[in-house]
């Protein structure tokens, strides 16, 4: 098994374990955290997607030479994106926390069962 | 229990997918058009040491300050749903249990080194791995040092939104610059291009991440002192 396929599987059950944990937990808490694995499972795989066996990373220091860059180096455009996607993964995982600060103040429990308005 | 199996059910089933995924799946063995053209052009036209930044900051720099925006918008937002949790200072529960002597020293030592470390990282971001939001991040977490400290610490919140203010309305100038005097908005070129690798070149890619990098420390160091400053009702 390649470094890759490593990378990728260990991304993909990243994603599985932290959808298993979001969909069967009750502590809201524990339904933040699992989310924020499942994100981290994303960009793993995004990044491993980019990766191409034999090369580099994208910075054409003395490693690179600006006119080899084609053939050494990895593709920049997802880790562009994984860069993106940690960031805006971030303020998700802020507004998550302090919504459930709210809910907590609210209702003095994180049980996600005992919030049934918006049940059908 | 049907809900247990449903949510196992669903997840084998994404399973699936993803072995299949995973079976056939061959690593490139060259770079497809969009990233060979960020490869050959990156130097001979921004002059930037990472191709990374050149993509965020240059060839995609509408999307980062969309990206900006978002975390803007995030700060505010958790600003605005915690602001009516906030306790005033009279009436305030019994104070927290002082942190130790190491972790107070230690902090007041290692507080203005993260913030350096931030601040390198953003300046060099076309140069090194890094840049704006890593180092804006790191800033952040050294607000976190001396919040955890001293969780009654009381940051101005009126400096961190001037900080975070002034550096968005510069990154728009910059932008609004490089329309007048460049290719389009957010172009990097009106500044000369510089020695390649130095400190002062890629035109105004540094200039930009350094603001991207204030406007992000600023506005992380602002949800961590909501998050922070919001207590229980009692």
């Amino acid at each position: 098994m390649s470094l890759v396929t490593l990378a990728m599987a260990g991304g993909f059950a990243l994603i599985l374990i932290g959808l298993y944990g979001a969909l069967n937990n009750r502590n809201i808490l524990r339904i933040i955290i699992a989310f924020t694995l499942a994100n981290t499972g994303v960009h793993l795989v995004l990044v491993a997607v980019g990766y191409m066996p034999g090369r580099t990373a994208p910075i054409l220091d003395a490693a690179v030479p600006v006119d080899q860059a084609n053939a050494l180096i990895i593709d920049p455009v997802p880790q562009a994106l994984v860069l993106t996607a940690i960031v805006i993964g971030l303020g998700v995982t802020a507004l998550m926390l302090a919504y459930a600060l709210r809910l907590f103040a609210s209702r003095h429990t994180l049980d996600i069962s005992k919030f049934t308005e918006l049940k059908w | 229990m049907t809900n247990r199996l449903l949510t196992v059910a669903f997840l084998a089933g994404l399973a699936v997918i993803f072995i299949q995924l995973l079976s056939g799946y061959a690593p490139d063995t060259d770079l497809n058009l969009t990233a060979s053209y960020y490869a050959n052009q990156t130097a001979p036209d921004l002059g930037a040491q990472n191709i990374v930044t050149g993509i965020i900051v240059t060839y995609r720099g509408l999307d980062t300050l969309g990206e900006v925006t978002v975390l803007f918008l995030t700060a505010a937002i958790v600003a605005l749903v915690l602001v009516h949790g906030r306790a005033l200072e009279a009436e305030r529960g019994p104070k927290p249990f002082p942190a130790g002597e190491l972790l107070q020293t230690g902090s007041r030592l290692l507080a203005p080194m993260i913030l350096l470390l931030g601040i390198y990282v953003f300046v060099n971001g076309h140069l090194t791995p890094g840049g704006g939001f890593q180092g804006g991040a790191i800033v952040a977490s050294a607000v976190l040092l001396l919040l955890l400290t001293d969780p009654m610490r009381r940051f101005s919140h009126r400096l961190i939104s001037r900080i975070e203010s002034t550096a968005g309305l510069l990154f728009v100038a910059i932008g609004l610059l490089g329309l007048l005097f460049a290719g389009g908005f957010l172009d990097a070129r009106f500044l000369p291009q510089g020695w390649f690798g130095a400190l002062f070149s890629a035109g105004a890619i540094p200039l930009i991440y350094s603001l991207i990098g204030l406007k992000v420390g600023a506005e992380f160091s602002s949800m961590l002192l909501s998050l922070s400053e919001t207590e229980d009702e009692k």
